[in-house]
């Protein structure tokens, strides 16, 4: 090692990465790094799906600020040696400058040292025997298990099979822990503690992760097209942004009509998105909610917003007409559906609200700015090229949370590159991924098929363009939650929080 | 509804061509104490119709001394933003609706919360 190395620039760190929502990791990671304006510089040993990168090129408070944002993340370490055996790990320790050590290993000085395992479950005593392997180290403090100064971490990698688990580790490192992730924040802001949810509430941590991706900092602004219950809106302003959003249902942005949960029939007299913030102690970032429709813009042709974070419905959209009335209850034609439905006049086809969302999005973000929302995909015919574009949105990232065997959604990432000129809305139409994306149209009829079957009926309305009257309208999750219940219940990937359901089952 | 969303709606009815800003009327203001943040209230200010905020606070009778014109330097000006802050923050109408200025079309404010929805034959 190179005696330069020893100026404290030249630190190396290794960050300690959670085994879910792999796809989302590294646009994370990327996206706070940009937030810092500092490169990704992992080392020659990188592995996009190992728990462990070492990165390059950052700073202790880089190395903060990140942790304090990410929520792929569990912990970051000042990298002080590493190798793929104890004798490594060893030679790299003792090559590692001392004087970048001593401050941290002073006579004066208490701390600990943990060891981690990613793979495997050591038994006490082999952990006690990693420590005491440690004795090379010039350890000259005491050890304090309840109040250490520092903390030191051994981290074994026993690799990512859990049927061919290794006696001995792939690889070792040992560090100086600097910080943890927030995953914390997964459980503090569960949905299922929240008071003003939805059935279509995006998880914790996805809503997180998405802050993230758009890269929202303090004192943006923030604006969700399809609030809905306004978990994407918690999130952004946890990070310090003011948010805003509109819905185009009337009962939702009211905090009206039936309760999502199990055991409420009704919604509380304060159960809305303002509340929400309330409950998190930032009901000051609150600026507005709106009933509107996300086809037909209201805001004045500005760049207005530093981030548009939403995730879309997969395909309704209610008469204006009716909103927010029960009392024209039809029964349609074909006899079907039971007298609480409410006929809907207008689809708004899965390609029409992207193609909007991205031309507004080109509008109304400021240069910099970015767009993250959800695409939902039909697994069998997904390809690039049918994720949607615009010239003055490029895509950053795009990242799968498989659903089911045939069924997917893909966060996608864009962030504005240039102020749009006239021609540029019209621009898909000539784009040659315009045609395959067209298909998307057909994605909901792909998308429930399998649904119907379980139900066990016949598939006889390839559109779902009738509504249960007592529920909240726009969300085609909300047009069959029964059937919804029972397919996401069982295909929600392990690990997510899932969404929630309750009596919004037709009666 | 806060004024800065205000300041940053247009009315949308089919055929409108100077639809902002949308003219406030009023039954129910009311003002909210907001914690007050600078560097937030400095960054919007770029991004303002200047003239029809100060129109929107005098309409609803809150405009006290806002300047007509915005002052220069105002992110050293604390005492400035201050003001720009309640207008901005504070300010909320609870009741009454937003009238297009073109076709007079009004859009309800209930509970702070306007209903921008237009009935089919008005898109």
């Amino acid at each position: 090692m190179m005696a330069a190395s020893s100026s404290r620039s030249c630190l190396q760190y290794v960050f300690h990465l959670a085994q879910d929502n792999l796809d989302f990791r590294l646009p994370e990671i990327l996206a706070l790094l940009a937030l810092r304006e500092k490169p990704f510089h992992p080392d020659g040993k990188f592995k996009e799906k190992s728990p462990y990168w070492c990165l390059n090129g950052l700073s202790e408070v880089d190395v903060r600020a990140i942790m304090a944002r990410s929520v792929c993340a569990k912990s970051a370490f000042e990298l002080w040696g590493h190798g793929h055996t104890q004798s490594e790990l060893r030679t790299s320790l003792l090559n590692y400058p001392s004087e970048n050590m001593a401050p941290f290993m002073h006579k004066d000085s208490k701390y600990k040292i943990n060891v981690y395992t990613f793979n495997k479950t050591l038994l006490f005593a082999d952990r006690i025997k990693r420590i005491d392997a440690l004795d090379y180290l010039p350890f000259e403090g005491t050890v304090s298990l309840k109040n250490p100064q520092h903390i030191f971490c051994m981290l074994e990698d026993y690799g990512s099979d859990p049927n061919n688990i290794p006696e001995h580790p792939n690889y070792i490192y040992f560090g100086r822990w600097i910080a943890d992730g927030q995953r914390e924040l997964i459980r503090s802001h569960s949905v299922k503690n929240r008071h003003f949810i939805g059935n279509t509430s995006m998880d914790a941590g996805l809503s997180f992760i998405m802050a993230n991706h758009a890269k929202v900092k303090e004192n943006d602004l923030v604006y969700d097209p399809f609030v809905g219950t306004g978990s994407l809106l918690v999130a952004c302003s946890h990070f310090g942004a003011y948010v805003c959003g509109t819905d185009i249902d009337y009962n939702t942005i009211h905090g009206k009509g039936r309760s999502s949960r199990i055991n409420q029939k009704w919604r509380g007299p304060d159960e809305n998105i303002r509340a929400n913030l309330r409950q998190y102690g930032i009901e000051k970032m609150y600026l507005d909610v709106m009933v509107s429709d996300a086809s037909k813009s209201v805001w004045r042709e500005a760049a207005l917003f530093d981030a548009i974070i939403t995730d879309p419905p997969y395909g309704i959209r209610e008469s204006t007409r009716r909103t927010g009335s029960h009392k024209e209850i039809t029964k349609p034609a074909d006899g079907i559906y039971a007298e609480s439905h409410v006929p809907v006049t207008q689809a708004y086809h899965l390609s029409d609200i992207f193609t909007d969302l991205l031309n507004f999005s080109a509008h109304h973000l400021v240069l910099g700015g970015r767009l993250v929302y959800w695409l939902p995909v039909y697994r069998p015919e997904y390809c690039e090229e049918m994720v949607p574009l615009n010239p003055c949105l490029q895509l950053i990232s795009n990242c799968e949370q498989t659903l089911s065997s045939h069924t997917s959604r893909r966060l996608i990432t864009m962030e504005k590159i240039k102020e749009p000129e006239d021609l540029d809305s019209l621009d898909h139409l000539a784009d040659p991924r315009f045609s395959p994306y067209q298909g998307h149209n057909a994605f909901r009829e792909k998308y429930f098929s399998g649904l119907n079957k379980r139900r066990g009926k016949e598939d006889n309305k390839s559109d779902f363009n009738v509504l249960p009257a007592s529920s909240s309208p726009p969300h085609p999750f909300h047009l069959c939650p029964l059937l919804l219940s029972l397919f996401l219940k069982d295909e929600l990937p392990e690990g997510g929080e899932g969404r929630c359901f309750g009596t919004m089952a037709p009666d | 509804m806060k004024l800065l969303t205000h300041n940053m709606l247009t009315s949308h009815v089919k055929g409108v061509t100077k639809g902002f800003p949308l003219l406030i009327k009023a039954t129910e203001v009311k003002v909210n104490e907001v914690e007050f943040n600078s560097q937030f209230v400095s960054r919007m200010i770029p991004k303002l119709e200047w003239g029809a905020l100060v129109q929107a606070a005098e309409e609803l009778g809150h405009r006290q001394d806002l300047p007509g014109e915005l002052v220069p330097n105002y992110e050293t000006n604390e005492d400035f933003l201050k003001k720009v802050h309640r207008v901005l923050l504070e300010v909320e109408v609870v009741e009454g609706c937003l009238q297009c200025p073109e076709s007079g079309r009004e859009f309800p404010i209930s509970r702070g919360i306007p209903n921008m929805l237009l009935n089919e034959d008005e898109v």
